[in-house]
């Protein structure tokens, strides 16, 4: 009967696990957070990544981001003339950890702003703490898009931004028939529809989609189906390591002249230096920043290069990466302009419309509206050698949809809710 | 979709089945230690055999040194760990679920998030007028081939007459003058080797992580549960019981289908059939015999 003891020693390991990762976490917190945060004779900036788990990749990058940040705004004489704290927590890529670690931000080390979350499930699982305590979230990640809350700044690149000019771009080139596979939560399903959306108002047609389950490695029924479609572009929203096998299984399945099409690979997770090439080849992705930019601007050069100097064994800096630095350095303009570090007044100047940086990507300015960032999109193709070229460059490109679609201002009152264009 | 490309789905997701089991059904079934850190033990045949890939070696050598990298670490596990909890299930559970924490941990220390992966060799061969990729076929034969060897490994020698009189009864065969503790071990370590395998193979077609054993976890869990007492039988009748579900269900509907498919296959399997499918072959193998 041994058999029926492994399923029951199965049932209770697993809630044994949850249960004493639960526990062991609570001193896992390396942040240096002194207790007396009544002085406030520093500036605490709380953030909130994954350094180790699945998400681990992107975390470390906006962690290391954060930190470059702080020490940037120190080495130029910190904010209102007091030196800025980063107080870090690492959130072990689990969604529980993100609501223990935030209260704790708020509670304990009263920070006066939050920087973090990369999965659009760790933000709502701490958007409503943060809009009840009054707190300030700033969402420096590429996401679905729709959150309107009066607390949460987004800053990452948004489906109005990346996914409409990564169809609009392909369907430029000749190419009618698009094919979806994504990964199979509010991310993947609203981009599809956006991928969808775009291609069908856009005189294209959609070949047919797919969710896969996320943690799976194996792909080839999904092959199958794509051969049997036989579209001209496959876009794929693909997350997680897992997933990122799709590409070498694809390529070796033998299907020629289907030209690939991504907004999260390459440009996340510098997936073209882990898989070999030419599993990517002839790939196209949106985004805003790829480290690779280097040789396209000044800016982004200077940036890459102060990165390298400090993290010199880091696999890279890309777009999440970089939007982390530029969210924090949008905050302290605000901060500055306000004057002050109370949420209400910083809330007040970041509606203002007049917070904008010349980051490494570009000019970005934050909309007063919804809360969202005007920024610049490059088209970048991936070659057979896994090199990057910047194909084009779309300027301050709007996150209009909450705005012009859903009628929502911000500044004018605020729904504290996450809209998708399923709900329509 | 050709008779071929239906052959091919199924061969597939039966082949992952089997080579992510069988590891863990021979542990399990010989030992009665539930593994825990068996994912882990392919992720480290994943790492050997891509960091030998990526030294310039040929692929076989990478993978038979994937496997050796994983009986090694089998065999010190077993040494410090695992031969203090022989007949142990419970507490064996939270050693190796420790040690598949370590693992994964340690390896994240060790090589970072990520590593750069090895691709896959062979190329795809044109079959009935749609292309298959060879490497995925060659893994089927393979796993094929592993499990006619594990079959003989314990019927035809005489470390398999011990290793089964041992599972049998372990004090008979001990007054009998087996080993036990050694049979144990040499089975442990073969387990492990079986795990580093697995990974091996899969190596090329995944992306390294030291995370990447969850891939296998659940996968492997269902397929032993669902074969029963005997390692091999049992692995092989399940993995193609639960491979022509997940197949089907993930090439007629979506993947995500086929993910369901399998678990809901696997609790009506345990509920009709509580001993697996080696309880029901030795069923009605004694009725026939009456």
């Amino acid at each position: 009967m041994r058999w029926k003891n492994l399923l029951g020693v199965l049932l209770a390991t697993s809630m044994v696990a949850g249960s004493l990762v639960g526990c062991g976490s609570a001193n896992s917190a390396l942040g240096g957070g002194s207790a007396d945060a009544a002085e406030k004779d520093t500036i605490k900036i709380g953030s909130l990544e994954d350094w180790t788990g699945d998400y681990a990749t992107i975390g470390i990058q906006k962690y290391h981001a954060a930190e470059l940040a702080v020490e940037e705004l120190n080495k130029n004489g910190g904010l209102l003339g007091k030196e800025v704290e980063l107080v870090a927590y690492d959130c072990q890529s689990d969604t529980t950890k993100y609501q223990e670690f935030c209260k704790k931000l708020v509670q304990d080390d009263q920070v006066d702003v939050i920087m973090g979350c990369m999965s659009s499930a760790c933000r709502e699982a701490i958007r409503p703490y943060i809009e009840e305590n009054n707190a300030l979230l700033f969402y420096n990640n590429q996401y679905e898009g729709g959150v309107a809350s009066h607390n949460v700044f987004c800053t990452g690149t948004i489906p109005e931004q990346n996914c409409e000019v990564l169809v609009k771009e392909l369907l430029d080139q000749g190419n009618t028939s698009f094919y979806t596979i994504a990964a199979d939560y509010n991310f993947g399903q609203i981009m599809t529809q956006w991928v969808d959306k775009t291609v069908v108002e856009n005189g294209g047609v959609v070949a047919g989609e797919e969710f896969i389950p996320l943690g799976t490695s194996q792909f080839e029924s999904t092959i199958q189906k794509i051969k049997d479609a036989d579209p001209d572009v496959l876009v794929c929203e693909l997350v997680g390591t897992a997933q990122a096998s799709f590409y070498e299984q694809f390529l070796k399945s033998g299907i020629e002249d289907i030209t690939m099409a991504s907004t999260v690979q390459i440009v996340q997770s510098y997936d073209h230096k882990t898989i070999t090439a030419p599993a990517l080849g002839n790939m196209y992705v949106t985004g805003g920043f790829v480290e690779e930019m280097a040789d396209y601007s000044d800016a982004a050069k200077e940036f890459v290069d102060m990165w390298r100097a400090k993290y010199p064994e880091e696999g890279g800096v890309y777009m999440e990466g970089e939007i982390e630095y530029t969210g924090i350095m949008l905050w302290a303009k605000a901060v500055e302009k306000a004057g002050t570090t109370e949420v209400e007044a910083v809330i007040d100047a970041l509606e203002s419309g007049e917070i904008s940086v010349e980051s490494a990507a570009g000019t970005v300015t934050i909309d007063g509206a919804t809360h969202h960032a005007i920024k610049d999109i490059f088209l970048i193709l991936c070659d057979e050698n896994h090199e990057l070229h910047v194909e084009n460059e779309i300027d301050a490109v709007e996150p209009y949809w909450l705005r012009d679609e859903l009628k929502i201002d911000l500044r004018v009152e605020s729904p504290n809710k996450q809209y998708t264009p399923i709900d329509e | 979709m050709s008779l071929f490309g239906i052959l091919y789905q199924f061969s597939d997701s039966f082949t992952f089945l089997i080579l992510a089991a069988l590891g863990l059904a021979i542990i399990f079934g010989m030992m009665g230690i539930i593994n825990l850190a068996q994912g882990e033990f392919i992720m480290v045949g994943a790492y050997a055999t891509t960091i030998i890939i990526n030294q310039g070696f040929p692929y076989p050598v990478g993978i038979l040194g994937g496997a050796l990298a994983a009986a090694l670490l089998g065999f010190v596990m077993d040494r410090l760990i695992i031969s203090h909890l022989y007949q142990r299930v419970l507490d064996s559970v939270v050693a190796t679920w420790g040690i598949s924490l370590v693992l994964s941990e340690g390896m994240l220390q060790l090589f970072g998030p990520s590593m750069q992966s090895v691709s896959m060799p062979l190329g795809s061969v044109s079959i009935d007028g749609s292309k298959y990729s060879v490497y995925k076929l060659l893994l089927t034969l393979l796993a094929i081939g592993v499990v006619i060897l594990i079959y003989l490994l314990f019927t035809k020698t005489e470390f398999g007459r011990k290793a089964r009189a041992t599972m049998q009864s372990r004090d008979i065969s001990e007054s009998l003058g087996v080993n036990t503790k050694a049979v144990y071990s040499e089975t442990f370590v073969i387990g492990s080797a079986l795990a580093g395998l697995t990974g091996a193979l899969y190596a090329p077609t995944m992306t390294i992580t030291p995370t990447m054993g969850n891939n296998f976890m659940v996968q492997s869990f269902v397929t032993v549960m669902c074969g029963g007492a005997n390692p091999i039988l049992g692995s092989v009748l399940s993995g193609g019981v639960l491979g022509l579900v997940n197949s089907t269900l993930s090439v007629t509907i979506s993947a995500f289908f086929g993910k369901i498919g399998l678990l809901i296959i696997t609790i009506i399997i345990i509920r009709v059939l509580p001993t697996g499918f080696t309880g029901l072959i030795e069923k009605t193998g004694a009725r026939r015999r009456r």
